[in-house]
C-alpha cells in the first residue's frame, strides 16, 4: 500500500486536499466576514434614507417599548438596539421562547413605528452569511465551523511544509513558470498574513466554542450553561419568573437610571419575561477601551427600576477567551487598524483563491489533451466561486438602489439578486472556453462593481456615500487589472508551453 | 499527489482510497471525541475556579483537536494512527471515571 514516505510529505499531501475540499466555501466565508468589518458603513449605505441626527435615547427607549407591549406583551424576551450617531434607528427584536423565531424590526426613534426606509438586510446579511452561509443557523454554524477546523489544520500543516517560511517571504518567481508563479503568489499571500490568518480562524472557532464543545459546561456545570456564563463574569444570572403579571416602567425610565448611575450610554436594552412580575431590564453599555470583548452590564426590576445586580469581574482564561473574541470581531480598531484587518481578510481571501487556481494549474493537461472530469470540476468550481460571488456582491447592492423602494419583501429580493447573480455568473464561466473563462468571468463582477458608484449617482447622488462609492469602483479596477492579467496570460499561454515544460522537468 | 505512485495496480488504488477514508473519519470523528473528552477533563482539573476551568477548556479544546487531526495524518499507518487515538481516549475516560465525571448527573 502506497502511503506519504514522511511527515513533510503527509503534510503536504494534506495540506493540498484538505484545502481544496473547503476551499469555495472558505472563499465566500472569507470575502463576506472581510467585507463585515464596514457592516455598519454598508447598512449606512443601503439605508440612503437615514439622516445622522442623533435622537434622545430615553424617549425612544419608551417609544420601542410602547410598540413591543403592543406586538408581544408575553414575550419570553425583547432587545432594543439605541439609537446612536452610526446607527440612527432603533433595532428591536422579540421572541416567544428561547428556541426562537427571533422577530425583527427598525423603529424610527421618532415616532416608535416601524421605519419607512427601504427594506435591507443592509451589512447584516454578509456579516450573517459569513458564518451561517444563509441557512438555518445551526446547520450554517456547524458546517463554517468544520471548515474553519480544517482551514487551521490546512495552515499548520502549510506551516510544516514550508523548511523556508522566511526565504519564501521574498520569493515571487511570477515568469519562471505558470504553476511557480501561482505557488509563490499562494505562499507570499499566505505567509505575510499568516500570523492574522491563524488568529481569524483560531478565535472564529472561540467565538462559537460554547455550542461547538458543550463538554466543558457539561461536565463542569452538568450543563448549565447560564450559570457558567454568570460565574464567569460573562452575563448576570436571570431570575426566575413570578406566574403573577406584573408591569413595568416605561423602559426609558430606567434607562436614564443607567445613563445616572454609570454617566454612560447603554447600547442596547434587554428585557426578559416582559409580562411577568419578576421581569427583568438588562442595559449592556459599550466594551471600555481595550480588546476584550467583555461588555459592562447593569440588571434592573422592570417594575420598580431597582438595580438587582451588575455582572462580576473576569478571571484570566474567560478574559482570554473574551480577547480572543475580540479581536476576531475587531471592534477595538480605530479607522487604520481595521483597514489593516479588511487588508489581512482580502489576503486571506486571496491566498484560497491563489491556493484552489494552483490546484487546477498544477495538473493542468500537457498541450492539447483533455481535462479529467475532476479537474474540470475544480475549474468550473474555481471559476464560479472566486469570480461568481464578487458579481453576486456588486448585485446585492445594486439591487438595493434599482429595485422599487416600496416592493413587497424587499430585502428578500436583494439577497435573491445576490444568488442569483451569483449562480448565473458561475454558469456562464463555465460553459465559455478554457482559454478565455477566466478574462471573462472577472469582466462580469469587475464592471458590475464599477457601475455601483454610477447607478448610486444616478438614483441617490449624496455626497456622504462617496467615500463607499471609491471604494467600490477600486474594488471594480482590482478585477478589471486581474481580467486584463488573465486574458495576458491565456493569449501568451501558447508560446510559452515549450518553455514550461523544459522548467517542469528541471 | 501520492497516488501517482500506485497508479498502475487498480487494487492498491482501492486500498489507498480506503486507507484515505479511514483517516478523514479518524481525524473528524476521533479528533472531535479526544478534544471533547479533554475539554470535559479540563473543565474538572484546571484551578482557578470553576468558571475559569471551563473557559481555558472551551479555548483549548481546538488546539487539541487540531493536534489530534495533525497526529492521524503523521502517523505511518491508518493501523498506529488509530492506535495513539484510542489509547489517548482511554486514558481521557479512565480520568474522567476517575475524577467522579460519570457518576449520577455528570457526563453521561
Amino acid at each position: 500500500m502506497s502511503r506519504p514516505k514522511s511527515v513533510r510529505q503527509s503534510m503536504a499531501w494534506l495540506h493540498t486536499w484538505s484545502g481544496l475540499v473547503v476551499g469555495w466555501l472558505l472563499f465566500a466565508i472569507f470575502v463576506t466576514g472581510t467585507a463585515s468589518y464596514y457592516r455598519t458603513a454598508i447598512s449606512h449605505w443601503m439605508r440612503p434614507e437615514l439622516s445622522d441626527t442623533v435622537s434622545d435615547p430615553v424617549a425612544a427607549a419608551s417609544r420601542a417599548g410602547t410598540f413591543l407591549q403592543k406586538t408581544m406583551p408575553a414575550a419570553a424576551g425583547w432587545s432594543i438596539r439605541l439609537p446612536t450617531a452610526e446607527n440612527p434607528t432603533v433595532e428591536v427584536y422579540w421572541w416567544p421562547n428561547f428556541g426562537g423565531p427571533f422577530h425583527h424590526a427598525l423603529l424610527d426613534p421618532a415616532t416608535g413605528e416601524r421605519s419607512t426606509v427601504r427594506d435591507t438586510r443592509g451589512g447584516d446579511f454578509l456579516y450573517r452569511f459569513h458564518f451561517e452561509l444563509n441557512m438555518p443557523p445551526i446547520w450554517g454554524r456547524w458546517i463554517v465551523s468544520a471548515c474553519a477546523m480544517v482551514l487551521l489544520i490546512a495552515l499548520l500543516s502549510g506551516i510544516v511544509i514550508h523548511r523556508r517560511i522566511f526565504a519564501d517571504f521574498f520569493t515571487f518567481r511570477r515568469d519562471r513558470s505558470a504553476q511557480r508563479g501561482w505557488l509563490d503568489a499562494h505562499n507570499v499571500m499566505g505567509v505575510l498574513a499568516l500570523p492574522f490568518h491563524l488568529m481569524i480562524v483560531y478565535t472564529g472557532l472561540v467565538t462559537l466554542s460554547s455550542m461547538l464543545m458543550p463538554w466543558a459546561v457539561k461536565t463542569g456545570y452538568r450543563g448549565d450553561i447560564q450559570r457558567y456564563y454568570a460565574e464567569a463574569g460573562l452575563m448576570i444570572a436571570g431570575r426566575p419568573v413570578a406566574g403573577r403579571p406584573g408591569t413595568g416602567l416605561p423602559l426609558g425610565e430606567i434607562v436614564s437610571r443607567a445613563i445616572a448611575t454609570t454617566g454612560e450610554m447603554p447600547e442596547l436594552v434587554t428585557v426578559a419575561n416582559p409580562a411577568d412580575a419578576a421581569a427583568t431590564v438588562t442595559a449592556y453599555f459599550e466594551e471600555p477601551p481595550g480588546l476584550a470583548h467583555l461588555h459592562p452590564q447593569i440588571a434592573y426590576d422592570a417594575a420598580t427600576g431597582a438595580e438587582l445586580g451588575r455582572v462580576g469581574e473576569a478571571g484570566a482564561a474567560t478574559r482570554t477567551g473574551a480577547v480572543m473574541v475580540g479581536l476576531h470581531e475587531a471592534h477595538f480598531a480605530a479607522a487604520p487598524l481595521r483597514f489593516l484587518f479588511f487588508l489581512c481578510g482580502l489576503m486571506g481571501a486571496a491566498t484560497v483563491a491563489t491556493g484552489l487556481v494552483l490546484w487546477t494549474v498544477a495538473r493542468a493537461p500537457k498541450n492539447v489533451a483533455p481535462e479529467g472530469f475532476g479537474l474540470r470540476l475544480v475549474r468550473i468550481l474555481n471559476l464560479g466561486t472566486i469570480a461568481g460571488l464578487p458579481a453576486g456582491l456588486a448585485a446585492y447592492f445594486l439591487a438595493n438602489r434599482l429595485l422599487p423602494v416600496a416592493l413587497d419583501v424587499r430585502a428578500e429580493w436583494e439577497v435573491g439578486a445576490f444568488f442569483a447573480v451569483w449562480v448565473l455568473a458561475a454558469l456562464a464561466s463555465a460553459l465559455y472556453p478554457r482559454t478565455r473563462a477566466w478574462s471573462f468571468a472577472l469582466a462580469v463582477p469587475a464592471s458590475a462593481f464599477l457601475a455601483i458608484p454610477v447607478i448610486d449617482a444616478i438614483t441617490i447622488g449624496e455626497s456622504r456615500f462617496i467615500g463607499f462609492d471609491v471604494a467600490m469602483a477600486l474594488l471594480g479596477l482590482l478585477l478589471l487589472l486581474a481580467a486584463r492579467l488573465a486574458s495576458r496570460r491565456a493569449w501568451a499561454r501558447r508560446p510559452i508551453q515549450e518553455h514550461l515544460h523544459m522548467t517542469a522537468e528541471a | 499527489m501520492s497516488a501517482d505512485g500506485v497508479k498502475a495496480r487498480p487494487g492498491s488504488v482501492r486500498a489507498y482510497r480506503l486507507a484515505v477514508t479511514a483517516r478523514v473519519l479518524l481525524a473528524g470523528v476521533g479528533g472531535y471525541l479526544i478534544a471533547a473528552l479533554a475539554s470535559a477533563l479540563l473543565a474538572l482539573m484546571l484551578p482557578g475556579g470553576r468558571a475559569e476551568a471551563v473557559s481555558a477548556a472551551l479555548i483549548a479544546s481546538f488546539a487539541i483537536m487540531a493536534a489530534a487531526v495533525i497526529w492521524v495524518f503523521a502517523a505511518g499507518t491508518v493501523g498506529r494512527a488509530a492506535l495513539g487515538l484510542g489509547l489517548a481516549a482511554a486514558l481521557l475516560i479512565a480520568a474522567l471515571w476517575l475524577v467522579g465525571a460519570f457518576q449520577a448527573g455528570g457526563v453521561a
